[in-house]
């Protein structure tokens, strides 16, 4: 199959779905590569390098996408791009297609195969191929980048000949994989930097990449992030409220501000608010990652850095994998590689669209000019369910209504048994003989004896007590014994036979219990 | 002698008995306790013999030293690994003198009929021991009797085909798996309803072969109702075999008059009637659904296991052991098979001796016994008190470096968790899956012996250390520094 990368026309994006790397582990594969003139200038890749590669130059796009049995493609494919499209060729990139519908419809009539980078399920076989991840972690740097690049001082604190400089203090709010990114790279530039997120799971990661959690008194119950593949969901307007209350607190105190919280499906929540931007000192910096979606931030305009009245700066870009063409470019084109390699699982240069596979099916939007979007849910969860909470405490009056319900529950059953025994005990004996009254007495009595005694046994020492209650069960011999002197043969017999049996058990009995018992030690 | 001193040695051998249960409350008491039992039953059988009714001393002294002399044997060589057979064929051995116990009672009875029928006083005073009580024996008490001996019969001789298909089962001789005739528990029932008519006919005066033949169905029921039991819930099995033995041992006691046997007949029911329900709490399973053989019905396919079972050498387990600080090891049936318990207490001391936190996690059913595990490790010198039950280290998992799975299955099985479908739902299990690493020791890639398979053995932190335990452990150990 051919793999063709055209040149991406969306302005001021720099980034190429093929690199001369991504291209060799193509061949390997047993595919070739075609890429359109200057597509991987932007991000620093020249033709000369691709030619190097064994990839085949195509003048134009329109020769590109003749040629190319799959386009591999960054950005969503324009209406041009994808009136290009054949039914036999398949389009690797990414496609949105929640947001997209026209897009889709277009594809299902031209018959075109449709692979959405943005819909790879988030399981962990497909981590390779997560193109989301891997361009968010590159936004999460960038973003703390940008921010130093607009901040007019250290990140780190220092002590110098020249006076003393504090240490910036940056607050990251969302800790997905473009948040921790943030928060990695602002350590390691020395701010403080203090993280908040609403899946309380994910402290432990805040706190692992050396930021502090932001932790909020709230009652209300912890979302799970299991239930959402892993992404947030809308919280209660008692949360958000707590949660902003939180920030006003902030406000003063933090140097940057780095925001990232999106949820799936929906305009990004909007968390800095108009006040919280005048509370801060001048000279701040806002970094607005979810911009795109409409920013967390009021203030935030799409696409551009704008200075507020107070002297803060508030950037609103969208394209910050874009302002790292290269490294972005190499990430991206390996994530298209590693689904070019699922898709080629003969490594023959065939490939073969397996539609049972979850990974596949899952990032397929549109195939054999049909829509297969949404998906079926993955067959694989991608995050373990969380632990449940643990019951709540109970309070002191809870408890002793609980324990006087509980007494009552025992006092009755036992009054009933206890009376249930005693009536059949009365029946009983009101049939039964004398001589076997007393006798049943003692029987009773004794099985009582024995539940009570039972229960105090260790349970390591259940062993060593069924040897014990086998040896005693031998007591049987007594019966044997008082027959054995008997007048006739046959009990005679069975008799000295059923006090045989009964010595081995004795002695056995007691003997291994004896070994056992020997045996436990304390070190 | 006088009948007084009788009664009196059997009060104090029956507290010696009650001292000697309930000093298995702890390890230390416990050695203690079985002097107790031993110096009980000597006391009771001498006190027998001395006693009235007892004959032909000579002979049963003779009897009981060779059949002591032959326990004794077998239980010094009976290796620690065999202890659930020895317990089975043990049961099965006290069943079979109930039975002809019982019978000699109907026995004794038609003779003294017989004699009495016939007006042959000079006969009837002859009489010497239990005949001459049966002699005395007024017409209620008769039939009384009669009830006890059937039922005494029943429960013997239940218990002794139940007690040697158990010991079969045990000693892999008897095919584990849960197997039943056609008709199922259908059988069972109407073995069981024969036997009520039998008895109603035995009543009737209908003579020794309605006793006889009640005896044959009553073997049968045992031989069914334990071929019908998996392996797995083998446990309960033996320790309801248990306490089937001392309830013969108490109907017994009813039919002979001796309140000395119904009173540890009852001691040795209830105890093991309260094992058999510790048991199946810890299986989260109710006690007629094991009797009844076989694992509740399921629900719904279960649950689809994703990913693949990882192997892992020596040098990697090794590793990983010298740079684990807390370590948990959960033994199971195949330790014992592999006779794997020196090697791990060898391998716990040497971790142990590098400052290492060494626990071992015991599950309430591991092995074929209750607390056969314990007493594994214990012959092995594991110290007891890094020996832990379920609930006190399940809480430990999440902050322990490295888990050895050695040769069990189920108990660790994290479907009992997660798949509501699967057979084992709800059973409490041991969450090894919580810890930093997983090595699990096993033979092959089979399920375990109840036939479940384990997701954890797909765990991205589970590594599978193939082979026979003892040869791994063995392999692991120089390696491990």
């Amino acid at each position: 199959m051919k793999i063709g990368a055209p040149k991406e026309i969306f302005p001021g994006e720099n980034r190429v779905a093929m690199t001369p790397d991504s291209a060799q582990q193509l061949q390997k594969l047993g595919h070739s590569c075609i890429i359109e003139t200057g597509a991987g200038a932007a991000a620093g890749f020249e033709d000369a390098a691709y030619e190097a590669a064994g990839v085949e130059i195509a003048p134009s796009a329109e020769a590109l996408f003749e040629a190319a049995d799959v386009v591999v493609k960054v950005r969503e494919a324009t209406t041009d791009e994808m009136n290009r499209l054949r039914a036999d060729q398949t389009l690797i990139a990414f496609f949105w297609p929640a947001q997209n519908a026209e897009m889709l419809e277009l594809a299902k009539e031209k018959g075109t195969t449709v692979v959405a980078m943005d819909m790879v399920p988030r399981i962990s076989r497909a981590q390779k191929m997560d193109a989301l991840s891997s361009m968010a972690n590159i936004a999460g740097y960038r973003a703390v980048i940008e921010a130093g690049n607009n901040f007019g001082r250290f990140f780190t604190g220092q002590v110098t000949a020249a006076g003393k400089v504090p240490p910036a203090k940056v607050l990251v709010v969302g800790a997905g994989v473009a948040g921790l990114a943030a928060i990695g790279t602002s350590t390691s530039l020395g701010a403080i930097t203090l993280a908040f997120d609403v899946r309380p799971e994910v402290a432990e990661q805040i706190e692992s990449m050396g930021a502090e959690f932001v932790y909020l008194d709230f009652e209300e119950q912890a979302q799970d992030g299991a239930a959402t593949g892993g992404y947030a969901a809308p919280s209660s307007p008692e949360f958000r409220e707590k949660q902003l209350e939180k920030f006003r607190e902030l406000a003063p105190e933090v140097d940057i501000v780095i925001t990232t919280a999106l949820i799936p499906g929906r305009p990004a929540p909007k968390l800095w608010t108009e006040d919280m931007v005048g509370l801060m000192k001048r000279g701040s910096v806002i970094v607005d990652l979810a911009a795109e979606k409409g920013g967390n931030c009021d203030l935030t305009v799409k696409d551009e850095k704008i200075v507020t009245e107070n002297g803060v700066t508030i950037v609103g870009y969208t394209d910050f994998p874009s302002r790292m063409g290269t490294q972005a470019s190499t990430l991206y084109s390996n994530n298209i590689r590693h689904m070019l390699t699922d898709l080629t699982p003969g490594k023959d240069g065939v490939i073969n669209h397996n539609m049972e596979d979850d990974v596949i099916r899952g990032a397929t939007v549109a195939h054999a000019g049909e829509i297969t979007f949404p998906p079926p849910p993955p067959k694989v969860q991608a995050i373990a369910a969380q632990k449940r909470e643990k019951p709540k405490e109970l309070t002191a009056e809870e408890k002793r209504a609980q324990e006087v319900a509980a007494f009552k529950a025992q006092t009755k059953q036992q009054v009933t048994l206890l009376g249930a025994g005693g009536v059949l005990l009365l029946l009983a004996g009101f049939f039964a003989p004398a001589s076997f009254m007393s006798h049943f007495i003692v029987f009773v009595l004794a099985c009582y004896v024995g539940f009570q005694v039972i229960w105090s046994v260790s349970h390591s020492l259940h062993t060593p007590l069924m040897a014990v209650t086998n040896a005693i069960s031998s007591i049987i011999i007594l019966g044997a014994l008082m027959q054995i002197g008997s007048g006739s043969w046959l009990v005679m017999i069975l008799a000295s036979l059923s006090v045989f049996m009964a010595g081995i058990n004795i002695f056995g009995g007691f003997m291994v219990t004896r070994r056992m018992l020997a045996m436990f030690q304390k070190s | 002698m006088e009948y007084g001193f009788t009664t009196a040695a059997y009060v104090v051998a029956a507290v010696l008995f009650i001292q000697s249960l309930g000093g298995l409350s702890n390890q230390e008491s416990a050695k203690r306790a079985v002097w107790y039992g031993i110096v009980g039953m000597a006391l009771a059988v001498v006190a027998t013999l001395m006693g009235p009714g007892a004959g032909n001393w000579v002979l049963s002294l003779i009897l009981i030293a060779i059949g002591g002399g032959i326990g004794w044997v077998v239980a010094q060589r009976v290796q620690m690994t065999e202890m659930p057979q020895l317990v089975a064929a043990m049961h099965s051995l006290v069943g079979l003198a109930a039975v002809f116990i019982g019978f000699n009672a109907q026995f004794e009875m038609v003779r003294v009929a017989a004699m009495q029928a016939a007006g042959d006083a000079a006969a009837l005073d002859m009489l010497t021991g239990f005949a001459a009580k049966v002699a005395e024996k007024t017409t209620a008490e008769i039939a009384v009797l009669k009830v006890e001996v059937f039922l005494g019969v029943f429960i013997g001789a239940v218990t002794f085909t139940g007690s040697v298909i158990a010991y079969g089962k045990l000693s892999g001789k008897v095919n584990s798996a849960a197997t039943k005739l056609p008709g199922g528990h259908m059988l069972n029932a109407g073995a069981a309803l024969i036997s009520i008519l039998l008895l109603i006919l035995y009543f009737q005066g209908f003579g020794t072969w309605t006793l006889m033949l009640m005896t044959l169905l009553a073997f049968f029921i045992g031989y069914h109702l334990i071929m019908g039991i998996g392996g797995a819930d083998m446990p309960v099995v033996v320790s309801m075999l248990n306490s089937y033995s001392g309830w013969a041992a108490a109907a017994i006691g009813f039919s002979l008059s001796n309140d000395l046997l119904i009173v540890v007949g009852a001691l040795v029911g209830s105890s093991g009637a309260i094992l058999s329900y510790i048991m199946c709490k810890a299986m989260n399973r109710s006690f007629v659904s094991v009797i009844l053989g076989g694992f509740g019905g399921s629900s719904g396919p279960a649950m689809e296991i994703e990913g693949e079972q990882i192997a892992i050498d020596a040098d990697g387990v090794a590793s990983a052991l010298n740079e684990a600080d807390s370590v948990i090891i959960v033994p199971g049936y195949g330790m014992a098979v592999a006779q794997a318990q020196q090697a791990v207490s060898e391998l716990t001391r040497k971790l142990r001796a590098k400052g290492k936190n060494v626990r071992f996690a015991i599950h309430p059913v591991a092995g074929r016994l209750p607390g056969h595990m314990n007493v594994l490790l214990a012959e092995a010198k594991v110290p007891y008190d890094i020996v832990l039950e379920m609930d006190e280290i399940n809480e430990d998992f999440p902050e322990t470096d490295v888990v050895i799975v050695i040769g069990s299955n189920d108990i660790v099985n994290p479907a009992a968790q997660e798949d509501p479908n699967s057979p084992i739902a709800g059973m409490p299990v041991l969450e090894v899956w919580r810890a930093k690493q997983v090595f699990v020791s096993k033979r092959g890639q089979g399920t375990g012996y109840s036939g479940i398979e384990n997701p954890l053995f797909y765990k991205e932190n589970t590594r599978m250390f193939y082979g026979d335990a003892k040869k791994s452990l063995d392999a692991l150990m120089p390696m491990v520094e």
